[in-house]
């Protein structure tokens, strides 16, 4: 620090401390709510016959928690501060920051509030209804402006590529969520969709894709090309490769939607299309994906002593394993047997916790001691117990769920010489009850493991000053 | 024009479009600037800035 007079500008570190923080504590949160219903499953008396603790109800509240409020808060946490780091200027406004968080979190409590009373649009990870869509909406377009404002007024002259990936995946779930929510309201609480038919199927999974694709994934990628090389200490391994990966895989995922609706009324054709581009997308994901990985290479032996650079290159190697098994079950031939099975549950955990949830810890950790003016976290061996949880956790989750599924779809699929169903929906349920209590131990890991990252944030924080005095941490990585 | 007529179309023009990324992405003249990006995250570092090179 003393060899250079360079100050570093005045950034905003606050919304982002703010972000990060409840982050960890919306994790918690979501995945507590996702490890009741995983044990529901199992032990239906756990909704003690209450209607807002029943399944059907919590479902929606676990996906929005664990997407909008954990990922979502990630998101914003580390755009924020990746576009100031990178366009070495102060967030745009501080106000709209502002606004940005408070508005979020008050959509947050809001679903929290509506869901348990049973108040949805019946849309999946869309299920808020129109006031909340509104709100959400007015702080999507706040959060907009301050990050795009914030990249036209850059001191740099290039665009890192992260902020491309950023900016793409703010300005598409714009477009998405006006569109797939566009409803005619017949009271304060009750809307219906201003589609019909397969259309309204069309439209909710051409929304509900791509929420996968640019929520869950353009911005993580966005956090993977700051985060992964920023831990690692040497630049991206091909900034060339990135800048194709970029502009493929915004092309491609925006025609992958059909692959939810294989064998239903939707027009063949759209559903082999949908197939097609779907099958396409494992191109750019693994251009991606090995891109991040090899960044590290020649620095292999970072692995061993970072758990924070583990973190984010496991995450990597899940993502890859989702990005191949993705395409390979939207082929229909795999579909038939895949689609409504547990098989999918999977899939989307093998993703959502292993890419998404991994990528933003690993950030997170990253985040905290240069947010909070320490030089590390309290505890690097209690990351470390984190990684082998959340890890382990994962790893249970997905075999669990694989095995259930395939059994399932085994299962409906057979049929007796007379053309009768050789087993009825409650004998697949009973022998699918084994691995959701394996499913519940994943889980459980998983869970246990947020507990002690918050206990670690907890004392990172505490042991630091700096959050006295706003804008005086001086970023020491 | 057709449906047919204005896919066709379409995909040429994609298909053209996705060429030329290619090319801006990897002609010799801007592999200096991308370089030089790839290495902003470290620019407003108070250490010492790596200069590992990578593939780009």
């Amino acid at each position: 620090m003393s060899e250079t007079t360079q100050v570093q500008p005045n950034y905003n570190y606050k919304v982002v401390r703010q972000f990060t923080v409840m982050t960890v504590i919306w994790g918690i949160i979501g995945m507590s709510i996702g490890l009741l219903l995983a044990i529901q499953l199992f032990a239906p008396a756990l909704n003690f016959d209450t209607p807002w603790l029943t399944y059907s109800r919590l479902r929606p509240l676990h996906t929005n928690a664990v997407i909008f409020a954990f990922g979502g808060c990630a998101l914003f946490a580390t755009s924020y501060y990746v576009v100031q780091r990178t366009s070495q200027v102060r967030l745009f406004s501080d106000k709209l920051a502002a606004f940005t968080f408070w508005g979020w979190q008050a959509v947050i409590v809001s679903a929290v509030v509506t869901l348990p009373l049973g108040l949805t649009s019946s849309k999946e990870y869309a299920e808020l209804e129109w006031p909340i869509d509104i709100l959400i909406t007015l702080v999507w377009v706040a959060y907009i402006i301050n990050f795009f404002g914030t990249l036209i007024v850059r001191k740099t002259s290039h665009i890192y590529v992260a902020n491309w990936f950023f900016g793409a995946f703010m300005l598409t779930v714009a477009v998405l969520h006006i569109g797939n929510s566009m409803a005619i309201p017949v009271s304060f609480f009750k809307s219906y969709s201003i589609y019909a038919g397969a259309v309204d199927a069309m439209m909710q999974w051409w929304y509900g894709h791509n929420a996968v694709g640019f929520f869950l994934t353009a911005g993580f990628l966005g956090m993977m090309y700051y985060f992964v090389p920023k831990q690692a200490g040497r630049p991206v391994y091909s900034y060339r490769l990135s800048i194709i990966h970029f502009w493929a895989l915004i092309s491609l995922y925006i025609w992958a939607g059909p692959h939810h609706l294989h064998y239903t009324a939707l027009p063949d054709w759209t559903q082999s299309l949908g197939m097609v581009m779907s099958i396409i997308l494992f191109v750019p994901s693994w251009g991606g994906m090995i891109n991040g990985i090899m960044t590290l290479s020649g620095a292999w032996h970072k692995l061993r002593t970072d758990p924070v650079l583990r973190f984010l290159i496991v995450s990597l190697s899940f993502y890859g394993m989702s990005t191949f098994e993705g395409p390979m079950m939207a082929i229909k031939t795999v579909n038939a047997l895949s689609h409504y099975t547990d098989w999918t549950i999977g899939h989307v955990h093998s993703g959502a916790l292993g890419w998404v949830a991994m990528v933003s810890i690993g950030s997170v950790y990253h985040l905290i001691p240069i947010l909070f003016g320490v030089p590390k976290m309290h505890s690097t061996a209690l990351v470390n117990v984190h990684f082998w949880l959340a890890t382990i956790g994962v790893v249970l989750y997905i075999v669990a769920m694989w095995m259930s599924g395939v059994l399932q779809g085994l299962m409906w699929r057979a049929v007796n010489a007379d053309g009768t169903l050789t087993y009825s929906f409650v004998e697949s349920l009973e022998a699918s009850k084994p691995f959701y209590v394996l499913r519940a131990i994943g889980g459980v890991f998983v869970v246990v493991g947020m507990l002690i990252m918050a206990y670690n944030c907890y004392k990172t924080i505490r042991g630091s000053k700096a959050q006295l005095v706003d804008n005086s941490a001086v970023a020491t990585a | 024009m057709d449906q047919a007529i204005i896919g066709s179309i379409f995909t040429v023009i994609v298909f053209i479009a996705f060429v030329g990324v290619l090319y801006w992405a990897f002609t010799s003249r801007n592999k200096a600037r991308f370089d030089e990006a790839a290495n902003i995250i470290f620019e407003d570092d108070d250490n010492k800035q790596p200069n590992d090179k990578q593939e780009s």
